[in-house]
Parts: C-alpha cells; sequence; structure tokens
C-alpha cells in the first residue's frame, strides 16, 4: 500500500492521542515517501506514552510538514524517494507495525548496500529539521551527575581518563555524606524548576530516599520485572519456529502488564522501563548497562535538565572453567569490574548531555564514590587541569553550577 | 545489526563535538595506528621501503606452505587497542607480533556489519549479503573450496574453528560449481563441550548463548554425534580428558585455541581458519569485560603463533593473517551507544586493520593503502596459488 491510499480508519488501532495527531496530519502524511513514513508512525503510535519533550517534536514535525508546500516537500525528502525498497516491504502493515517495517527496512538497507545512502539522507533530513523547528530556553543549565564505584575500596587505576582533557580533576574531595548531599541538591533543581520528567535519579541498585519531585528507576525495584522478562523469553524461545529477530519482535510488542508492572502506575514511565529492559542490551543482566542505558534514553527521550546516575556492583561474569564446575556464584558481584564500567558509562553520560541544546551552559560532575576523587565540566571551570581544594560535593556542586 | 534508526539520531541531534568527514576519520585512524606502530614497535612505512612483494614465491614453497587467518568476530576499536590509551591492552600484538609483522592500517568493510556474515564475506572475498542470524551458506565460493579444487587438497588439508552459532555452515557454499563436500570441515568448540558434557546445565546454556548481539538466543544445530566422532577421531581426545582441559579454561577462545592447536598436531592443515568471539561480549554494554576480552584476544594471538614456532609442520613455513572482521561504533555516533554495538554503519565500524607475519612476511612494515576486507582471498589466491573467480576484492597490491 502506498502513502497516497491513507484513510483516517486505517488508524482506528491506534492509541486516543496518537490518532488524534495523525488524524489532524492526514494531508501531510499521504505526500510522504513510503521509506519515510513508518519511521514518522513508529513514533507517533507511541505518542500517548511519550514524554512531554518528544510529543512537542512529533507535534512539530508534522506541523512543519504541513505547512510545506509540495515542492517544499519533495526537496526535503528527495534523498529518501531516490531509494528503493523490496515488494515485501511495500505489502507489509506499515500502519499498524511501523516499527517492525523499519526493523525489516534496515536489514533490507543493509542487505542492498543502501545502508550508507540513507544515514546520509536521514542526517540531510535531520539538520534541516532542528535548524527549522523552533527552540524553546531552558528553565535552567542542564546538570549531569554520575557517582560511581560503589563498594570498591581502593582502586589503583586511572579514574576520568576520558573526560580529564574537558574538565578539572579534584582529588581533596570529604566524601562525607557525599551522596546525601546530592541528592539534596538535586532534589532542590527538581522543586526550583517543576518540569514533567525534567529531574531524573537513576538507580544501578537499590535507590536511595530521594525528593518527591524527581522521577526514579532502579534496577533493584524493576527486579520483578526483569525476572518475568527472562521467564518470558525463555517460554518464547522454546517455541518452534523462534529466531532471534522473531524474538525481538515478540519483545518490542510487550505491554508493562505483559510483565505485571501496576496498571496503576504512571503509564509514561512504565513504558519507559518496559523498553529500556526489552531495548537494552545487556540492561536485563547487568546492573552497570542498565544504569548507562537508562540514563542514555532519559536524556534521549526526556531530555533530562537534571540526572543523576548512580551505578551499583553488577553480578560477576563467571568464566568458563567455573560454568562447567556447576559451583555457585550467582550471587557474587565485581565491584572493581562495575567501576571501570561506570567509568566508561560517566563518559557516554557526558557525550549525551553534550548532544542536546544548551550544551555549552551544561555542567557535570562525576564522583568515585566514598573516595577523594570527583571531576567537574563546566563552563566555569578550566579544562585539563587539577585541584587540591578540601570540598564536600555540596560545596564541589555549587561550584559546578555557579 | 539491524537496528539502525534514523530517529534516534534525530531525537539526539547531531553530534556537538567536533565531527570530521567521514574520510578524515578513516584517515585519521589509519595514521594513528601507523603512527603508534612506528613509534612503539619500530616498524617502517611500507612505501618507503619499495614495492616488491614481501611474499616468497615458488611452486616448492607453495606445497609446504601453511596459512593460518585468525579473525576476531567483535571488533576492537583503536581507542581500545592500537591507540595510545588502548596500548595496554595488546601488549603481544604490539610488542612481539606487529615487529615481525607488515602491517595494514587500513582495512574498509562494505558489507553488513554482522559477525556471521562478515566472517562469510571474508572467507568468500564477495561483500554476502545472508541472513546473520540464520545457520546457511555463503552464497559464494569460500576459500576453503577454491583452495581444495584448484590445488587438489583432501578435505583434511583445510579447517575451521569457528563460535557456535551460525557458523556451522561457512565452510562451504551453496555455489552450483562447488557445495557440499568440496570445502572445509567445521569445528565448534562449543557445541564439542555440549556434546561432551553429561546433563546439559542451566550455566552451560548460559555458555552456549555466545552470539551477544542476541544474548538470549542459542541456536539450536546439529545433533552431538558428529562432534563426538571429530573428538574421538580426529582430535584423538578422549570425552574425559576433553573436558579436563576445558575445565582449565576461562573462555570459549581459550577452548578455540586450544581445538586449533589439537589439529595442528594431529592433522597439520595448510589452511586453518580460526575465529575469536570473546571480544563481542561487548554487546553485554559491560566494559570491563569487553577489554578483558581484547587482553584475552592478544594473548591467545600470541599463543598461537608461539605454537607455530614450536610445531614442526609449521615452523619456518607457516604465514599469519590477524584481522577483526570490522570495528565497533564510534562514542560520537548519535544514533549509537559506543564501544557496545556495531549498528550505525559509521566509518569507526567499518575501518579496521591487517596484520601478516611468518613465512616470506617482509617484517616490520607498515602499509597505509586502503584495502577492502574482501581482499584477503584474493590476496590468498595469489600466494597461494588458486583462482577465487568470484570474489569481488582484488589481491593487496603490497603483496604482488
Amino acid at each position: 500500500m502506498q502513502p497516497s491510499e491513507l484513510q483516517a480508519e486505517q488508524f482506528s488501532g491506534y492509541p486516543p492521542e496518537a490518532r488524534r495527531v495523525v488524524l489532524a496530519h492526514l494531508e501531510a502524511l499521504r505526500e510522504l515517501p513510503l521509506i519515510f513514513i513508518p519511521s514518522l508512525l513508529r513514533e507517533v503510535i507511541d505518542y500517548d506514552f511519550k514524554f512531554p519533550t518528544e510529543r512537542s517534536a512529533i507535534e512539530g514535525e508534522l506541523v512543519l510538514l504541513s505547512k510545506s508546500s509540495q515542492a517544499q516537500r519533495h526537496d526535503r525528502l528527495q534523498a529518501f524517494e531516490r531509494l528503493s525498497i523490496s515488494p515485501k516491504l511495500e505489502r507489509s502493515d506499515w500502519i499498524n507495525q511501523p516499527a517492525q517495517f523499519t526493523e525489516q527496512l534496515s536489514a533490507y538497507l543493509w542487505s542492498t548496500h543502501q545502508l550508507d545512502a540513507f544515514r546520509a539522507a536521514a542526517t540531510e533530513y535531520g539538520a534541516r529539521l532542528q535548524s527549522e523547528m523552533p527552540s524553546e530556553p531552558l528553565p535552567t543549565h542542564r546538570l549531569g551527575i554520575a557517582v560511581i564505584g560503589q563498594r570498591v575500596t581502593s582502586f589503583d587505576g586511572r579514574l576520568f581518563k576520558n573526560l580529564r582533557e574537558h574538565g578539572t580533576y579534584f582529588n581533596q574531595i570529604n566524601p562525607e555524606h557525599g551522596l546525601e548531599l546530592l541528592l539534596e541538591a538535586v532534589a532542590a533543581r527538581s522543586k526550583a524548576n517543576t518540569v514533567p520528567y525534567g529531574h531524573w535519579y537513576v538507580d544501578g541498585g537499590q535507590e536511595a530516599s530521594h525528593g518527591a519531585l524527581l522521577t526514579c528507576v532502579s534496577y533493584k525495584s524493576l527486579e520483578p520485572v526483569r525476572e518475568a522478562l527472562l521467564r518470558n523469553v525463555k517460554a518464547e524461545i522454546e517455541k518452534p519456529g523462534m529466531g532471534p529477530e522473531e524474538l525481538r519482535t515478540h519483545l518490542a510488542r510487550l505491554t508493562p502488564s505483559d510483565l505485571g508492572m501496576n496498571s496503576d502506575g504512571d503509564a509514561v514511565l512504565d513504558r519507559f522501563q518496559l523498553k529500556v529492559l526489552t531495548e537494552g542490551s545487556g540492561t536485563q543482566i547487568f546492573s552497570t548497562t542498565f544504569a548507562q542505558w537508562t540514563a542514555r534514553e532519559v536524556l534521549r527521550r526526556a531530555q533530562a535538565l537534571t540526572l543523576l546516575v548512580r551505578f551499583a556492583p553488577r553480578q560477576r561474569q563467571r568464566p568458563m572453567n567455573e560454568l562447567l564446575s556447576s559451583s555457585q556464584g550467582d550471587s557474587e558481584v565485581d565491584p572493581i569490574g562495575s567501576l571501570i564500567d561506570a567509568d566508561m558509562a560517566s563518559y557516554y553520560h557526558w557525550i549525551n548531555q553534550r548532544r542536546l541544546p544548551g550544551y555549552d551552559q551544561s555542567a557535570f560532575l562525576v564522583w568515585f564514590e566514598g573516595h577523594n576523587e570527583a571531576l567537574v565540566i563546566a563552563p566555569t571551570l578550566p579544562r585539563g587541569t587539577t585541584s587540591n581544594s578540601v570540598l564536600d560535593l555540596g560545596q564541589l556542586l555549587s561550584l559546578a553550577i555557579s | 545489526m539491524n537496528r539502525q534508526s534514523f530517529r534516534d539520531d534525530l531525537a539526539f541531534g547531531r553530534p556537538r563535538l567536533d565531527a570530521p568527514t567521514a574520510e578524515e576519520i578513516a584517515s585519521h585512524l589509519s595514521q594513528s595506528r601507523r603512527e603508534f606502530l612506528r613509534a612503539t614497535a619500530g616498524l617502517a612505512l611500507g612505501t618507503a621501503v619499495g614495492r616488491s612483494s614481501p611474499f616468497l614465491r615458488g611452486e616448492a614453497i607453495r606445497k609446504k606452505r601453511k596459512t593460518i587467518v585468525v579473525t576476531f568476530g567483535g571488533g576492537a576499536r583503536d581507542q581500545e587497542t592500537f591507540a595510545p590509551e588502548g596500548q595496554e591492552n595488546i601488549p603481544h600484538l604490539i610488542n612481539e607480533l606487529a615487529p615481525q609483522s607488515s602491517f595494514f592500517t587500513h582495512v574498509t568493510n562494505q558489507g553488513i556489519l554482522g559477525h556471521y556474515v562478515a566472517t562469510a564475506s571474508l572467507t568468500t572475498g564477495v561483500y554476502e549479503t545472508l541472513n546473520n542470524f540464520s545457520a546457511v551458506p555463503p552464497e559464494h565460493p569460500t576459500v576453503f573450496e577454491y583452495f581444495r579444487k584448484d590445488l587438489r587438497r583432501p578435505a583434511s588439508d583445510t579447517w575451521v574453528v569457528a563460535p557456535s552459532n551460525g557458523f556451522n555452515r561457512i565452510g562451504e557454499s551453496d555455489s552450483r560449481s562447488y557445495g557440499p563436500g568440496t570445502g572445509a570441515a567445521v569445528i565448534l568448540p562449543k557445541h564439542l563441550l555440549s556434546a561432551t558434557a553429561s546433563g546439559t546445565t542451566e550455566d552451560l546454556d548460559h555458555l552456549l548463548r555466545d552470539n551477544y548481539e542476541t544474548p538470549f538466543y542459542t541456536p539450536q544445530i546439529g545433533g552431538g554425534e558428529f562432534e563426538l566422532q571429530q573428538l574421538g577421531s580426529i582430535l584423538r581426545l578422549s570425552v574425559a580428558d576433553f573436558m579436563a582441559h576445558a575445565r582449565t579454561l576461562s573462555s570459549p577462545d581459550e577452548l578455540s585455541v586450544y581445538i586449533a592447536k589439537r589439529l595442528m598436531q594431529q592433522e597439520a592443515p595448510s589452511l586453518l581458519w580460526i575465529t575469536m568471539h570473546d571480544i563481542d561480549v561487548a554487546h553485554s554494554g559491560a566494559f570491563s569485560l569487553y577489554v578483558e576480552g581484547i587482553r584475552r584476544t592478544d594473548r591467545l594471538c600470541a599463543e598461537l603463533w608461539k605454537t607455530v614456532q614450536s610445531e614442526p609442520e609449521y615452523a619456518g613455513n607457516t604465514t599469519m593473517f590477524i584481522l577483526p572482521d570490522f570495528g565497533r561504533d564510534s562514542d560520537f555516533e548519535p544514533g549509537g551507544n559506543g564501544f557496545q554495538h556495531h549498528r550505525t554503519g559509521d566509518v569507526a565500524s567499518r575501518t579496521t586493520w591487517m596484520m601478516a607475519l611468518g613465512a616470506g612476511v617482509r617484517p616490520g612494515v607498515v602499509f597505509d593503502d586502503p584495502m577492502q576486507s574482501v581482499d584477503l582471498v584474493p590476496t590468498l589466491g595469489a600466494m597461494l596459488g588458486f583462482t577465487p573467480a568470484q570474489s569481488t576484492g582484488r589481491p593487496i597490491k603490497e603483496f604482488m
């Protein structure tokens, strides 16, 4: 089916808000190339479960496309129009299963050596879209905090290697009440600038006491969901004909209630957590990966103003000889390996924060929990230097956001 | 490999860090490797020492020649390997093997970046388009089929040791002119393990789930009889001895190298292909495990080369190639997640390196000219004297 044949009733399976958005822009959708439109619908179909920033972006894009003349739309999308898709993809139900379409399109683009051309078209389209979309001023400068190394008593390696050239390394930090001071500060930010899903606390273990206005996600609190997911997957892979791609499709269709998430909860947050576990590779197994991927998605999707991520020790990867001997060891953790994971993850946290609007005014702090080492990247602090100042975490954070 | 979504890029905006062009990145990667090798391992630039072939020639030499190809199914990026900050992870490659090698700094993979399909492409010299997650043979003839047919070699003269999933079909193609029975036998060490372990446990299931791109999925391939037969008749190992040794090893790649050594001792194949996979644990997102995988692979490459020197059938007449199948995503690619995957198709994930060392290779030379991963098979053809007619690659000119 071609986009020009789109009819309103074909979107009857969409959630209410998503259907409203689609129908408001149906004329424009009919003009879009088939290779392009399912990726847009993939976002729209989840509109009801999107964060406010995502909703604004979707509507903004659709408004822009609707306002464009036919010639302007052609100009904007001609690089996509030059690409081919298979008849099988054309026949697929891309209206109701846009995610499945884009998954299969991706495989098709790889196999027909069109991926690079698609990337170039997408990059060009994205750059143009960003330049034309109105940008709202941020209510406050963005702040990222990473707390790494929980339960590590000593570490001989050099931390923050990738970040040092960008900020100031502090080696005389007073660690006392460090986490509490940081959590109090982010709670204060959430009160001072009330923005839905604007202020986050992600914990790779058990969450600590935190402000009520913070959106909190923790590995520990999702334990029943993770276990339900693993049971679900185990049952699925035992079915005949199940392969990796079929499994991925199955995971994409899961809903929070399939994994026992409370239907009275926050539907947007529940859907977000579900996607972290079903789309993030390794998030179900390693708490460090869970925390890193969650932080990435919080920044990419919710565009958080404040994000504190605390890493906890992940389970130890057992070597082959141990697995063969069937000795028990599942409950063991690997604090040093987790510190190394989290050190890299904090670098990614900073990179991802820099991808967002206002990056040049944003601040980032990473602290080796319980120890004297920290690093701050902020517009007011010098780069590539070391400070011997004796500060507690509250004072250090004040310095970062001053 | 199938998760490229430009909307991930869109939502995340364009990278705000300095963003050089693809060509600049590829060139920079290549130059960094060269400069680092020159500084650390004392290698010279290939163009400065002339264009003559680093390989010896002659039919007599060809007949005795042994070739070992080691690929990493799970690329490692420069910053964790050949860049200054990564050197601590590859002491054996840098200090022991690089000085003995001709090193190619700029190898590009223009194909699909999934491990099975990419390794299949390496073996055929054609960018294959098969489903990465299916146990299907390559469409085009493999190096093993060319080698055996043109040089009239028996089946015992070429072997593949590979990770489990999908790779059981990599030894021979679907091609009409070649196909079943004309290629290499494939040993899958972990399936050997599975066949010999009494009573499959949850832990063993975990071990068999070696495709880190799809961590939940354990592929099902043929029964264990064939593996057990291999164990006794080819590797000349009892089940008890095999299991006892496996219990001393920490990873599947260590098991693969152990099997490769047994093959070298028992069968002495002229063309031996080993694919390692430990590094691909990176897909789990644990950076420390990824680095551990690199360090282990570094050690195993040196161990294998040491074995070559100590085995009478191989010492002095073996050429070994070491190359990752491709790279991994850059930290600065918005659609990716850095080291974890190779899904974006960016320059870092497509650009890698190759090391050739041993018989006839001019040691201590760095070649900067771009080559493609599909050039390996035609290069092997030129060296060994077979014609890979369907390969789309070209013999590497520095070897001609």
